[in-house]
């Protein structure tokens, strides 16, 4: 394959995957930089939205109706677990509210469960079949997923739509402030509540997004499906600066980038054109980048988060610690 | 009466930092909270502020009970706070943290006006509006802070120790400034360590010391009084 057209569908593919990263980092991060809570739920909110996408698809409503319903529920259950399990420990040790969110993932796993026993669906669950989403975009040699191109459009518009919101709004500004100094902007006569509640309402409604793009990707779900996403959603967050949106979305694209160049660079001695590098080069590249490296993925992608920790703590979009008042 | 406390008590744990303060404030009073460190004076505004919640007695605000309303309330009922420490946004711009002062209000027209009256008062702001609040000097967040609560349009200003850490120059011209507000009919508490500057400038004053009123009067008598000037005023 021509080495141009290589390179363009690997550049689509990172874009894709970091945009679902970035989609579902920002919402880790908007919590995170009000409330110092991280909220490994966030996951399993991925987890239930695919599910009532799956849920609606099946019982045969339209798309555009699905896609709704989704967030809406999504929105629903991120508003709810707020409202239940963390408002009532805010104040409390961050550790407590870091063990509530794991237990909140608990109950999210277990209730998705008990609903697909009873509804007397299978586990796993193949997921339901999108016409829009499914098969390939053909330009010339470059074939693309089509969920890849539509993961990257809506990626990036949603992001845009965030930035926006978060730049140009009166919320906006006052969920900025809450992020940088809860206690100065509840003297501005902000009320946090609603700042807070809005920060998990966007947040769940863009990990909804991504979880059902996720779960097209995926073709099945299943109740502990929730895990992956949210770790790379954290790695991707950390990365590019945990506690900011910005640091959210250049981290969910940076992880990426990193993922597709972990997986395409192993093996790229088998695809260069003869006489592009001189035989000796290409001989070395077989031995030594072989494509078996690409199943040591992961493990490379936590060695680069190790170094991000260790040479720059703030990450990408590095922010300094903000001081405590009251 | 704008403000009446009544046998306020306040813990942080099982620390009582607040014992009983009762102290009332009329309209457009300036009275100052002096005392020394730990005395309870901060934690006396931020309890009328609502970001501590009292353990005991009541906080009466123009008839209404403070007592368990939420900060954002607080601010809507136009008592407006300028803590300790500034507390700018750093990572925001000066017109934004200007704007987060009138974030309850809806009025655009009126808002840019008091956006150009802050600006009157610390021209620097102006100059710096675009400016992220984090890069000005101690002094000109302090203006910031203070430009930042007048935003709310305040009929009671709550200033917390506005000379801390402060060059001389920039306490007269913050001084000033409170007498200018002071002059607009503004009511303002202020609680501050220089008990000189504070006794000059206030119309009454109350001495607090381990989270007791000790001694309350017209900040003239104050001045004179030898046990004052023994422990505050250093003569």
């Amino acid at each position: 394959m021509n080495i141009v057209f290589y390179s363009l569908q690997q550049l689509v593919n990172a874009l894709s995957i970091g945009s679902l990263y970035a989609l579902m980092a920002v919402g880790l991060a908007m919590v995170f930089s009000i409330l110092r809570l991280i909220n490994f739920a966030h996951g399993d909110l991925i987890m239930v939205a695919a599910y009532f996408a799956a849920f609606a698809l099946l019982a045969k409503l339209p798309l555009g109706v699905t896609i709704l319903l989704m967030i809406g529920g999504a929105v629903l259950v991120g508003l709810l677990m707020e409202r239940v399990a963390y408002r009532p420990i805010r104040g409390a040790p961050d550790v407590a509210a870091l063990l509530t969110s794991f237990a909140v993932g608990q109950i999210l796993q277990n209730g998705t469960l008990l609903v697909t026993r009873l509804m007397q669906k299978p586990n796993p669950l193949a997921f339901p079949v999108i016409g829009a989403l499914s098969g390939v975009f053909t330009f010339g040699a470059i074939t693309i997923p089509r969920v890849n191109v539509v993961s990257l459009g809506l990626g990036i518009v949603l992001l845009v739509l965030l930035s926006l919101f978060v730049t140009r709004t009166d919320l906006g500004l006052s969920m900025r402030a809450a992020a940088e100094d809860l206690p100065a902007a509840r003297l501005m006569g902000i009320d946090t509540n609603r700042v807070i509640a809005t920060a998990f309402g966007i947040g769940s409604g863009l990990a909804a997004v991504a979880g059902l793009l996720f779960a097209v990707q995926a073709g099945q779900l299943t109740p502990y499906m929730g895990f992956t996403p949210v770790l790379k959603a954290f790695i991707a967050a950390v990365i590019g600066g945990f506690g900011s949106i910005s640091g959210a979305i250049v981290g969910g694209y940076a992880l990426g980038g990193l993922e597709v160049l972990l997986t395409a660079i192993p093996g790229i001695g088998d695809i260069l054109p003869p006489n592009m590098v001189s035989p000796g080069v290409q001989a070395w590249l077989k031995q030594w980048l072989p494509s078996s490296l690409t199943s040591y993925r992961d493990a490379f992608v936590f060695v680069v988060l190790i170094l991000v920790l260790l040479f720059r703590p703030n990450g990408i979009v590095g922010r300094r610690e903000r001081e405590e008042m009251g | 009466m704008v403000l009446e406390l009544q046998d306020v008590e306040v813990t942080y744990g099982n620390i009582r930092a607040i014992k009983g303060i009762s102290l009332t404030v009329s309209p457009g009073e300036l009275v100052t909270l002096i005392g020394a460190n730990g005395a309870g004076k901060s934690t006396t505004l931020k309890t009328i502020s609502g970001l501590l919640r009292p353990k005991a007695g009541t906080l009466r605000y123009q008839n209404q009970m403070l007592d368990r309303m939420p900060p954002h309330k607080i601010v809507a009922l136009g008592i407006s706070h300028c803590p300790e420490g500034r507390h700018v946004f750093g990572q925001l711009t000066v017109a934004e943290n200007l704007r987060l002062g009138a974030i309850q209000r809806h009025d655009r027209d009126h808002v840019q006006q008091d956006v150009d009256h802050v600006y009157q008062l610390f021209p620097v702001l102006k100059e710096r509006s675009t400016q992220r609040a984090g890069t000005l000097s101690g002094g000109e967040q302090q203006m910031l802070a203070i430009g930042r609560a007048l935003m709310n349009r305040p009929q009671l200003l709550l200033l917390d120790e506005p000379s801390l850490g402060l060059a001389p120059i920039l306490v007269s011209l913050i001084f000033d400034t409170i007498r200018k507000l002071k002059g607009e009919g503004t009511t303002i508490l202020l609680v501050e360590q220089n008990a000189r500057l504070a006794l000059d400038v206030a119309d009454r004053a109350y001495v607090l010391e381990t989270g007791r009123v000790t001694l309350q009067g017209p900040a003239k008598e104050l001045r004179h009084n030898p046990q004052v000037e023994h422990t505050y005023l250093g003569t």
